[in-house]
């Protein structure tokens, strides 16, 4: 065959053997498959230590435990809770991440906007829903732009237990 | 008896004798499955419980630093309201992010819905998430190998590795992927991964004050969460997909999708 048909063939296989040799470089070595074959789980091995590595900022799992573990130091606040209020609701959904607490973060934060606690207890009008079972207000009428816990004690809101 | 014979059971006796109890004992399943778990990371939602106080997904983007600002998430509550004159509303403004504080219903472009409250039919709330599909279409797509399902269960995303086509995010049928506005690599809801294997709940799980949302091991038979799945009556999103979510809804609606 004539040398104008080779050469851009080897034009080409140069090409080829070029990626192939970059990609050797290139590609981490624990490339491969999961249990669930080439087509779902083929990855860099080691990212899934990466992600694992991450570091979380939440603290103790779980209601009970989460209580638990802030009636150490807080045992006075964490008992005035009411099971069947605001004791449903992890100390970190208002008081931030706590982690490492006593020692970083040294001290947590304090939400007391008006906007955390108007999440449940805007009024809205579904009777089928679970959020009808909230004491809820209108925002626009019930002491509008006041602080809430100015008048309602947060760590337990039933109005009989604060008098 | 013969001398051969003779010797012959001397030596069953002796090795017969020298095996240790210990070697004869059965091998008991439970305690093997024990030791080399066979995890299956499954979600389930209760539809029922969500009060929509966005909690779940303020939770979320702290933990895995998604910007607050950015319209964005890795999980969200949307809100389905229908009217008795048989119109149906969907909205989700900041994927719930500061809750439902308004009861007029986010069309976007700016545009909201005051709807009658005598009008107001039936109305919940449902979170939503990455399904962990046991298929998961955004693995098949990635054409470098960025994103994989983990023999855990778990679809990650591998941050280095990912170069931010976005295919993934066009092939995912739940919307749960997103293009990560600080790090530009596409972002997903990982079940928080980095907490699992700390021992920890997720943080939506954590941050629930309601129980809506659980997680469990779906290959452990005495797990709550599969009792749950295998006995009461729950259902999955796009199941005509053919992805095999592994995030299960009880209470599902037929408009939820």
């Amino acid at each position: 065959m004539k040398s104008h048909v080779w050469r851009p063939l080897y034009v080409v296989i140069a090409f080829i053997v070029g990626i192939l040799v970059f990609r050797f470089f290139y590609v981490p070595n624990d490339f491969g498959s999961g249990k669930r074959g080439f087509m779902y789980s083929y990855h860099r091995k080691s990212n899934e230590a990466e992600w694992k590595k991450q570091p979380a900022k939440y603290g103790v799992t779980g209601k009970e435990r989460m209580h638990e573990y802030c009636s150490a130091c807080h045992s006075a606040v964490v008992k005035v809770r009411n099971e069947k209020y605001h004791g449903v609701i992890p100390c970190e959904d208002c008081h931030g991440p706590a982690l490492n607490h006593p020692e970083a973060p040294e001290k947590l934060g304090i939400d007391r906007s008006r906007e955390l606690c108007l999440r449940c207890h805007t009024s809205l009008p579904y009777t089928t829903s679970e959020r009808k079972r909230i004491p809820g207000i209108d925002p626009k009428t019930h002491n509008a732009g006041e602080q809430c816990v100015l008048c309602h004690n947060p760590h337990n809101p039933r109005l009989e237990d604060m008098k | 008896m013969e001398r051969r014979d003779f010797l012959k059971k001397c030596v069953m006796v002796v090795v017969g004798a020298s095996v240790p109890l210990s070697a004869l004992t059965f091998v008991d399943p439970k305690k093997v499955l024990a030791a080399n778990p066979d995890i299956q990371w499954a979600f389930l939602v209760d539809t029922n419980k969500c009060v929509g106080c966005g909690f779940c997904v303020k939770a979320c983007k702290v933990e895995n630093d998604i910007p607050l600002d950015a319209n964005v998430t890795r999980t969200w509550v949307e809100r389905y309201v229908y009217t008795k004159d048989d119109r149906r509303y969907v909205d989700s403004p900041k994927g719930a992010l500061n809750g439902y504080t308004e009861s007029r219903i986010d069309l976007g472009k700016g545009e909201f819905k005051e709807i009658d409250p005598k009008n107001v039919g039936k109305a919940f709330f449902v979170p939503k998430l990455c399904n962990h599909c046991s298929t998961p279409p955004c693995t098949q797509v990635c054409p470098v190998g960025a994103t994989y399902k983990t023999d855990d269960g778990v679809v990650l995303v591998d941050r280095s590795w990912c170069i931010g086509c976005g295919y993934c995010i066009m092939a995912c049928p739940y919307a749960a992927r997103f293009f990560h506005p600080v790090l530009h690599v596409a972002d997903k809801c990982t079940f928080c991964y980095h907490r699992l294997s700390k021992g920890l709940d997720s943080a939506c799980v954590n941050a629930c004050p309601f129980g809506a949302r659980r997680m469990g091991n779906i290959h452990d038979i005495n797990d709550p969460i599969t009792q749950i799945i295998m006995n009461e009556r729950v259902g999955v999103l796009k199941d005509e997909f053919g992805t095999k979510p592994q995030a299960f809804y009880i209470g599902l609606a037929q408009e939820v999708r």
